[in-house]
């Protein structure tokens, strides 16, 4: 008999019934809801439950329908599975209940009372309309659902750009387009970002990095703000309710269930667009707190597996959030991975940047583990092979593990080193040069054993100042957050430029756009993984509130009016992205050598001071100057121009004598950011002469950009 | 309201009128009668101006009929499709998998 024939099976059909409703034994993996033929396979694991029912609701029914035991015979180890035939997918809500014991000092928290969701559920309903206020006496908030996964991708993978080429633009789904200037049909959505394709194409970026996109409430936070009354909310999302199902509220759709179909529409035209998405995930900690939370989900099916237990069975709290994930625990390692590769299976994501990932490193009683079996499984995993790995390598426990992260030549890390020594360079500190020359480098020193491509630079991201704020504030502005401005960060190494927020000093407001410029510019030719916050581009405020987590409004919405007010700043960055993603020499996925292994006459990348070759790294220097030769753009694989880049952070001009550039080739303008527009940036090609050559005058504060070209009149 | 099936035969073109609601409930109904409608040759237009819903359920349904009749050499076309059908197939994805009257170009 061949497979084709098989339309009909004796497992097709029930062996028992309960409840009213045909059954047979289910299949222990996958867990969670799976569509068989003639019916829905249920599994859901759990070690501590004496006892388990499959609870039925009809769509948003206040009672269930139905309760399901799973009899003895339908238990396979700890896992209790069942076929249900017969029931419409579609109209279904479903949830398990678990009994067992209530012993808080053994860590067993069994609630009987509590309909809980599906740690596997694709598709959660409760919180389908972003703020729509919730029934609050629902028996069963966060209901799972079946979700048919038969997307067609037509030809679509995920892209695989190389990671030294990426240039990564951070955004929230929401704040990105929910402004009423955006423009689009559908604000604050999935569909709302897919409008913004051709923008983001014209800025030039090639990966966007999303806040946490898995289902979250949004009014988990219990906080008003102070000054208005309003309530504030659960905004950016770092707080997990499903791990497997994507934001309801992120959906135009999401009212209707459709949430999966219109994010992978999303992605769909994203990689179409030649851009890769990468997902911000929270593993470190769920939206159930700490004992005095709410039973979702994890508490309820095994908590002694799911979080990390003190000896007497409190919770571990290392996230500064109540709670801590048990990420080296054998089964919740299982759990991160099925869902990562449920990710990059289904939704075709490239990366993932993962929150706190520092608690990805410790064993189930918070110690660090040399060799963290977690990380080292995502980094060999098959599946995942292709997709970009990202660890904030910190957390709040105390420990930092910038450039120590355990990476099997796999991870790379988001680079607080760099953020922190370009923001005091910026400022104007003395004693940054010798750090910036390794920063822009690549980070050598930190990541000597993977290269530059374990570095993604930046300057600003979610968390923190935008870059407007960090040359308009010098501290930060917090109190909309109703904690008394005690929470964000207090070393923000900004500077104001000369007034305190917003001024009407055209000499202040100059400098901001000039140290806006520099930023940018020495981002985007550092070699490592560059990460742009969104709306940086156009110059993006918060009013100097550097934790906007919890506002849903202006403040944290992107100002599309911005794009034209400071439209010199978008014109610049976009010139800036085409200049990165011209000169192969700006991206070296390995650490630069310092000698000239191809034969060019200079080494690969040289160091300068206000007079060429000689690099002043006292305390007191603020002028660096960094030339990349052409000839050994990617390990001398790929043919450039040579690149010069000048940054001085000094209050006063300096006169810089360049490397003289062999007969025949001169350099040539790119960018000054002390020039005003239209003369600030120049179109690739387009560079003119200096005035006098291997001479340059960088004003106070700038940075200037030169390119190696054809003396006129001689062939190239 | 539960949707319905109307059949218009013109020359050489075949209307397939679908009126009302269109979600789980009423797919396998109208699956099963779409099929036994569609010719195996020739043009079907699904005139949808009387469709007021469609559920993701009923979004596969109707491509999956879609698929069955051009795999057999029909040719099919969606027209009239209303306001609120057309959001939702656009913000899905749905709308590219169609051959849609009236559909702006890529």
């Amino acid at each position: 008999m061949s497979t084709q024939d098989i339309g009909d099976r004796i497992d097709f059909y029930p062996t028992h019934q309960i409840a009213g409703y045909r059954v047979r034994i289910g299949r222990p993996l996958p867990f969670g809801a799976t569509l068989v033929a003639g019916g829905i396979n249920f599994s859901v694991y759990s070690n501590g439950a004496t006892s388990m029912s499959l609870v039925l609701f009809d769509h948003g029914a206040k009672e269930p329908k139905a309760e399901l035991p799973f009899p003895p015979a339908f238990r396979i180890g700890a896992v209790f599975c069942m076929i249900v035939f017969g029931l419409d997918y579609e109209s279904l809500d479903y949830g398990f209940r678990a009994d067992g014991p209530f012993q808080p000092e053994r860590g067993y928290r069994f609630d009987s009372t509590k309909i809980l969701s599906d740690p596997h559920a694709r598709l959660i309903s409760g919180r389908d309309v972003w703020g729509a206020p919730p029934d609050w006496s629902d028996i069963y908030p966060y209901r799972s659902r079946v979700l048919m996964d038969d997307f067609d991708w037509g030809d679509d993978t995920p892209l695989r750009t190389p990671p030294e080429d990426l240039i990564v633009y951070e955004t929230h789904v929401r704040g990105f387009t929910r402004h009423p200037s955006s423009g689009v049909s559908a604000p604050g959505t999935f569909m709302g970002l897919r409008e913004k394709i051709p923008y983001l194409r014209e800025l030039g970026v090639n990966c966007v990095e999303l806040l946490p996109i898995f289902e979250f409430d949004e009014h988990s936070n219990p906080n008003t703000n102070p000054q208005t009354g309003e309530p504030l909310y659960n905004y950016w999302g770092y707080s997990t309710v499903a791990f497997f199902a994507p934001k309801a509220g992120y959906a135009a759709t999401g009212a209707h269930g459709m949430q999966a179909d219109e994010l992978k529409t999303l992605i769909k035209e994203l990689h179409q667009a030649g851009i890769e998405v990468i997902l911000d995930v929270v593993f470190n900690h769920t939206a159930e707190g700490d004992e005095r939370g709410p039973t979702i989900s994890f508490r309820g099916l095994d908590n002694t597996t799911y979080y990390m237990l003190t000896p007497d069975g409190y919770y571990y709290n290392f996230t500064g959030t109540g709670n801590t994930v048990n990420c080296n625990h054998p089964v919740v390692r299982n759990f991160v991975l099925d869902c990562l590769r449920y990710w990059a299976s289904e939704y075709h994501i490239d990366g993932f940047r993962f929150d706190l990932a520092a608690i990805l490193e410790r064993a189930p009683d918070g110690t660090p583990l040399p060799n963290p079996p977690v990380l080292e499984q995502l980094a060999y995993d098959p599946v995942l092979r292709d997709c970009k790995l990202i660890a904030e390598a910190w957390d709040a426990g105390g420990l930092y593990e910038v450039g120590n992260f355990p990476n099997y030549g796999r991870w790379s890390e988001w680079n607080g080193k760099y953020r922190d020594v370009v923001r005091r360079f910026l400022k104007g500190d003395s004693g940054t040069i010798g750090e910036m020359a390794a920063r822009i480098a690549g980070s050598p020193d930190l990541y000597w054993a993977r290269g530059a491509r374990a570095s993604v630079n930046f300057i600003t991201a979610h968390d923190g100042f935008t870059l407007y704020d960090l040359t308009a504030y010098n501290d930060k502005h917090n109190l909309a957050n109703g904690e008394n401005n005690n929470d964000g960060a207090n070393d923000n190494n900004s500077w104001n430029s000369g007034a305190e927020g917003p001024t009407s000093d055209p000499w202040i407001n100059r400098l901001r756009m000039v140290q806006m410029k520099n930023a940018l510019a020495i981002l985007l030719t550092s070699q490592g993984i560059p990460m742009l916050l969104a709306g940086d581009e156009f110059g993006r405020t918060q009013q100097g509130n550097n934790n906007g987590y919890c506002q849903d409004n202006e403040v944290s919405w992107l100002d599309w009016g911005l794009a034209e007010k400071n439209s010199e700043l978008l014109r610049f960055t976009r010139a800036l992205i085409a200049f990165r993603k011209a000169h192969p020499t700006l991206r070296g996925g390995e650490h630069p050598r310092g000698v000239d292994y191809v034969g060019s006459g200079f080494p690969d990348v040289t160091w300068h001071g206000t007079n060429a070759w000689q690099p002043d790294w006292s305390p007191w220097a603020r002028v660096l100057g960094v030339m990349r030769c052409g000839r050994h753009a990617k390990g001398g694989s790929e043919r450039d121009q040579h690149v010069y880049v000048v940054m001085n952070c000094h209050w006063e001009d300096h006169e810089v004598a360049l490397p003289v550039l062999p007969e025949g080739t001169e350099w040539r303008l790119f960018a000054d950011t002390s020039a005003f527009p239209p003369y600030d940036v120049c179109d690739l090609g387009k560079e003119p002469s200096i005035i006098v050559p291997h001479r340059y005058l960088v004003r106070a504060r700038s940075t200037v950009i030169l390119v190696e070209s054809a003396t006129e009149g001689t062939p190239a | 309201m539960p949707s319905q099936v109307d059949l218009v035969e013109t020359v050489g073109t075949t209307v397939i009128a679908i009126t009302g609601e269109l979600d789980s409930s009423s797919s396998t109904p109208l699956r099963d009668r779409l099929m036994a409608l569609i010719p195996d040759s020739g043009q079907v237009r699904l005139d949808l101006s009387g469709l007021t819903y469609i559920s993701s359920a009923g979004l596969r349904t109707l491509l999956l009929v879609y698929r069955r009749a051009t795999s057999r050499g029909t040719q099919v076309t969606l027209t009239g499709i209303q306001d609120e059908v057309w959001f939702v197939m656009s913000a899905t994805g749905f709308l590219n998998l169609f051959d849609v009257e009236g559909k702006p170009e890529p």
